[in-house]
C-alpha cells in the first residue's frame, strides 16, 4: 500500500516543481490482472511515470490518456481488456480485464 | 485530485492514520472520510460516509453505487511496522530488505556501541530498552516484532511485552534448544503455553538460511506470508452461522 505513498510523494513533487500533473487509479479488476485495486500511476506533462496500473502492459495507453487529461482537465474512465468492445489497441496477456479512472492533478 | 486532497493524504500516512477517498467517477468530486469526521463534496452523505468507514475496517478499495453515482473508494491503511530489537549485524540487513518491503522499520537497543544511526542509515533507531520503547511507540495489529539479541536479557523483557500487544508477528532469533529454554524463563514471568505460541522461534521460513542476508530473506518470507494470511481470512466472507 505504501507504494501509494511514493506515488502521492513524487505527484506532490512534480506539482511543486509547476508540471501538469495526472494520477491514474485502477478501480475494478476482473480475472487475473496484475495490480490490486486502488493501484495508483502518478504521470507528469513529459510522460515521466512513477508508480503502475499493470504489469507493463496497458501503461502506454493510460500515459497517452493522461497526458490529454493534462491538457483539457477532464477526467477519464478507461476499459482495458481482451474481450473489450471498444476495441483498444492494448489487451492484458494475462486475459484480464481492469477499469482505470484518470485524473488531472491541481 | 485537488492539490489540497493531495496533501490531505500525505498527512495521513506521515501520521499512520487511515482514511479514504471517495472519488465521485463522473466529475472527480472528492470527499476526504476519516475514522471520525468527512471532509469534501459528499461529506453529508450518510451512505457514502457509512460505506467509507466499512471500507476503513475491511482496508479494500472498491467502487460503490450512491443514489445514480458511481463513486470509488480509496482505502489509504497505513503501512505495517516492523520492531528490531537487537542492532546486530542482521537487523542490519534486515532492516533496508524490510523497508524495500514497504515496512515502517524501527530498531530498538539499549546499547550505545550498537545503537547508532551510522549502523542503520534512513532507520528510525531507539537506543532504550525494548519494554519501555515499545511502550512509546504502542504495539498496534499492523505491528511485527522480532527480537534478534540472543540475551536473555535483552530479549526476554522484548518478547514478554510484545506478547501483551496485538503485534501481527512475533518472532525470536534462536535455536530449538534457547527456544526452549526462553519459554521456561518466559513462564516464570507469567507467560502461559498458549501465550508463548504466537512467537515463531526459531524464526523465520527453513530455507537453510545461514548468512545474515539469507536469515532476513527467511524471517521476511515468514512476516510476509503470516501478514497475507491475516489480510486475507479479515477479506474472506463471513459464514453465516
Amino acid at each position: 500500500m505504501s507504494d501509494a505513498l511514493e506515488v502521492l510523494n513524487q505527484v506532490g513533487k512534480w506539482k511543486e516543481a509547476g508540471k501538469g500533473v495526472a494520477v491514474a487509479t485502477v478501480i475494478t479488476t476482473w480475472g487475473s490482472s496484475p495490480r490490486p485495486v486502488g493501484s495508483q500511476l502518478g504521470v507528469d506533462d513529459s510522460g515521466a511515470m512513477v508508480g503502475s496500473v499493470s504489469g507493463g502492459c496497458i501503461e502506454g495507453a493510460v500515459v497517452k490518456e493522461a497526458l490529454d487529461a493534462i491538457k483539457d482537465g477532464k477526467p477519464r474512465l478507461l476499459d482495458f481488456g481482451v474481450t473489450d468492445e471498444q476495441a483498444w489497441d492494448v489487451g492484458l496477456a494475462c486475459g484480464g480485464k481492469v477499469q482505470v479512472f484518470v485524473e488531472k492533478v491541481g | 485530485m485537488q492539490a489540497s486532497t493531495l496533501a490531505a493524504l500525505q498527512a495521513a500516512r506521515t501520521a499512520r492514520k487511515p482514511i479514504v477517498l471517495a472519488t465521485r467517477l463522473g466529475d472527480a468530486a472528492e470527499t476526504l472520510v476519516y475514522p471520525d469526521k468527512a471532509e469534501g463534496a459528499q461529506a453529508g452523505d450518510a451512505t457514502l460516509v457509512a460505506a467509507a468507514r466499512r471500507a476503513l475496517g475491511t482496508g479494500k478499495s472498491e467502487t460503490i453505487d450512491v443514489g445514480a453515482d458511481k463513486v470509488f473508494l480509496n482505502v489509504y491503511v497505513p503501512p505495517p511496522r516492523l520492531v528490531i530489537v537487537g542492532a546486530v549485524h542482521i537487523a542490519q540487513t534486515l532492516a533496508p530488505m524490510a523497508t524495500m518491503l514497504e515496512f515502517d522499520v524501527t530498531v530498538v537497543d539499549p546499547r550505545g556501541a550498537w545503537a547508532t544511526a551510522a549502523r542503520f542509515p534512513g532507520v528510525k533507531v531507539i537506543k532504550e530498552w525494548a519494554d519501555e520503547a515499545f511502550q512509546e511507540m504502542g504495539l498496534d495489529v499492523s505491528t511485527a516484532v522480532v527480537t534478534l539479541t540472543h540475551d536473555p536479557k535483552l530479549d526476554d523483557p522484548a518478547l514478554e511485552s510484545a506478547l501483551k500487544s496485538d503485534a501481527f508477528y512475533i518472532g525470536a532469533l534462536g535455536s530449538r534448544k534457547t527456544h526452549a529454554k526462553r519459554k521456561e524463563r518466559l513462564a516464570a514471568v507469567g507467560i502461559t503455553d498458549e501465550m508463548f505460541a504466537r512467537v515463531h522461534g526459531p524464526v523465520g521460513l527453513n530455507i537453510g538460511a545461514k548468512s545474515p542476508a539469507e536469515i532476513a530473506v527467511s524471517i521476511l518470507g515468514q512476516i510476509v506470508e503470516v501478514r497475507a494470511r491475516r489480510l486475507e481470512s479479515l477479506a474472506a466472507p463471513k459464514v453465516a452461522a
